[in-house]
């Protein structure tokens, strides 16, 4: 409880989360028609992944299905623009499987031309390389549905073998420094890199108390509990809607020794 | 063998009484608590002390142990999925007992604006046991005079409700001395009547008070009014209120 300004006595926020005597009390008081509308509640927001050309469901996990050895996954629409520009456009991709996913926030498009203003999660496959896999993930994945996502797309049994590279962008308000972040010179690159990530990042690792939040969190813990090399690079920026700065703000990462062959692109042609 | 575990609780007391305990005895991490049940997070090693530890990555649920004291600590970092708490408490349970802990401590908190009358005007620290535990540790308790979580109404509405054990504002602390006490888990809980807001000191109170139990740190010398023990505070409590403010504030 807490009081305001004005004298009242008003019930705070618990930085707990959910009271567990309310979710106990909710619960108790569930009917058997609460519970069937929370069962398909929880059906509708299951995550499946399928081909879209024959319109089949993938039935195992996707990592498991194909041999890889890379596999990039950008998240959210800057970093998936970074890669369509400098990645997808160097080579020939394959598409081979798409993720479908209902939660609040969005619904992931049917469509197959895929626009920057919808929700979608499509995996590719570069043809000259069928093992280096990339993911385009414009959608948020609700913290629930997260973990089935893994599943879907890792499976039970990950390879150790791969090298998995994770893109995304936070606003730069979310970056915690001494100094006020008004005078930080946004946007910035900071790195995060499981145990078994012997390559030196790009930029600087992120400073604790500095943490990863949502699908680039589940996707870099699940790596580094199965001993998987990742990195996951964050971009902080100010303008969170697609934006040519922010993009290019990723540049760095051309350069790194696993990206060698994958982007055909002259770096001194934008300096 | 002695497992903490914190609970997700009011002001976080139980999860930074475990920082302290990890930090303060330099704890190896040993393995993680991979579970669907909690929010995913990553980030940096929270206990870094140099630029040479500072880069191993840390997840939302990690165990730790110091075999000297024969000491195991469970980290949670992150808050329940809706709906998971309990399964995540059957199989944190399942591996304790899996384990063969001597005892499993959960440090907790509960909402201070809860407390009766009497609660207000004692200490604010509390205390559970199990029934398998009570048997082993009950006369070193009782020593220590510590309070024991008084019953209340279980429906406080009802005004010839039953009476049982709540533990407002304590998260899964309920669950695990229930479920504790049904599978014969040697289960104690600790925790702190607290509010919301700057918990450092509670979360230094509480680990205070454990360690009038389980002597985990020696004090510095033997002079009885030394009141502070040398507990460290973690590099990763830094900006715990948030960035720096703009000059131009002010």
């Amino acid at each position: 409880m807490a009081a305001t300004f004005f004298g009242e006595v008003v019930k705070a926020p618990c930085r707990a989360g959910t009271e567990e005597e309310e979710e106990d009390e909710e619960e108790r008081r569930e009917t058997p028609e609460d519970r069937e509308v929370r069962r398909q509640l929880a059906r509708k927001r299951e995550v499946r992944l399928f081909r879209r050309q024959t319109k089949t469901s993938l039935e195992v996990a996707l990592l498991e299905k194909y041999p890889c050895s890379k596999f990039i996954i950008a998240i959210g629409n800057n970093a998936v623009a970074f890669l369509s520009s400098f990645v997808m456009n160097s080579g020939v991709w394959e598409e081979v499987g798409c993720a479908k996913l209902w939660n609040e926030w969005c619904r992931t498009t049917d469509t197959t031309h895929l626009s920057p203003a919808e929700a979608f999660c499509v995996f590719y496959h570069l043809k000259s390389n069928p093992s280096v896999f990339l993911c385009q993930c414009t959608c948020y994945v609700a913290e629930d549905q997260q973990y089935q996502w893994l599943e879907k797309v890792f499976g039970s049994c990950p390879r150790k073998n791969m090298q998995v590279t994770i893109l995304t962008c936070r606003h730069v308000t979310d970056y915690k420094t001494s100094e006020s972040t008004s005078s930080l010179h946004s946007p910035f690159l900071k790195a995060l890199k499981t145990q078994n990530f012997k390559e030196p990042p790009c930029c600087s690792l992120l400073e604790q108390p500095n943490i990863a939040h949502d699908l680039p969190a589940a996707v870099l813990s699940y790596c580094q509990v199965w001993g998987i090399p990742a990195v996951l690079y964050l971009c902080y920026t100010d303008v969170m809607k697609l934006d040519l700065v922010t993009v290019e703000a990723f540049k760095p990462i051309l350069s790194s020794r696993s990206w060698k062959g994958l982007v055909k692109v002259r770096l001194d042609a934008f300096t | 063998m002695t497992d903490n575990v914190p609970a997700v609780s009011v002001g976080n007391v139980g999860q930074l009484a475990v920082d302290l305990i990890i930090s303060t005895l330099n704890m190896c991490k040993i393995g993680y608590f991979y579970t669907d049940c909690l929010v995913p997070m990553v980030g940096n090693n929270p206990y870094a002390t140099a630029e040479e530890n500072s880069a191993e990555l840390s997840t939302n649920a990690e165990v730790y142990s110091l075999p000297s004291k024969k000491l195991v600590a469970l980290q949670l970092r992150s808050i329940f999925i809706k709906y998971k708490s309990k399964p995540f408490c059957e199989k944190l349970l399942s591996w304790v007992k899996s384990s063969n802990c001597a005892k499993v401590i959960v440090l907790s908190s509960s909402h201070s604006y809860h407390r009766n009358d009497l609660q207000l005007r004692s200490t604010p620290f509390r205390y559970l046991l199990t029934p398998s535990l009570q048997k082993n540790v009950e006369s070193k308790i009782k020593s220590l005079n510590w309070e024991e979580m008084e019953k209340s109404p279980c429906i406080p509405e009802i005004s010839d409700s039953e009476f049982c054990v709540r533990v407002p504002g304590g998260g899964i602390t309920k669950t695990l001395y229930d479920e504790g006490c049904s599978k014969e888990i040697p289960l104690a809980v600790l925790l702190k009547f607290v509010s919301e807001g700057d918990n450092i000191p509670d979360a230094l109170g509480l680990v205070e008070h454990l360690n009038e139990w389980l002597q985990i740190i020696k004090p510095r010398c033997d002079d009885p009014t030394a009141s502070a023990l040398p507990w460290k505070i973690p590099s990763s409590w830094r900006l715990l209120f948030g960035s720096g403010l703009p000059p131009a504030l002010f």
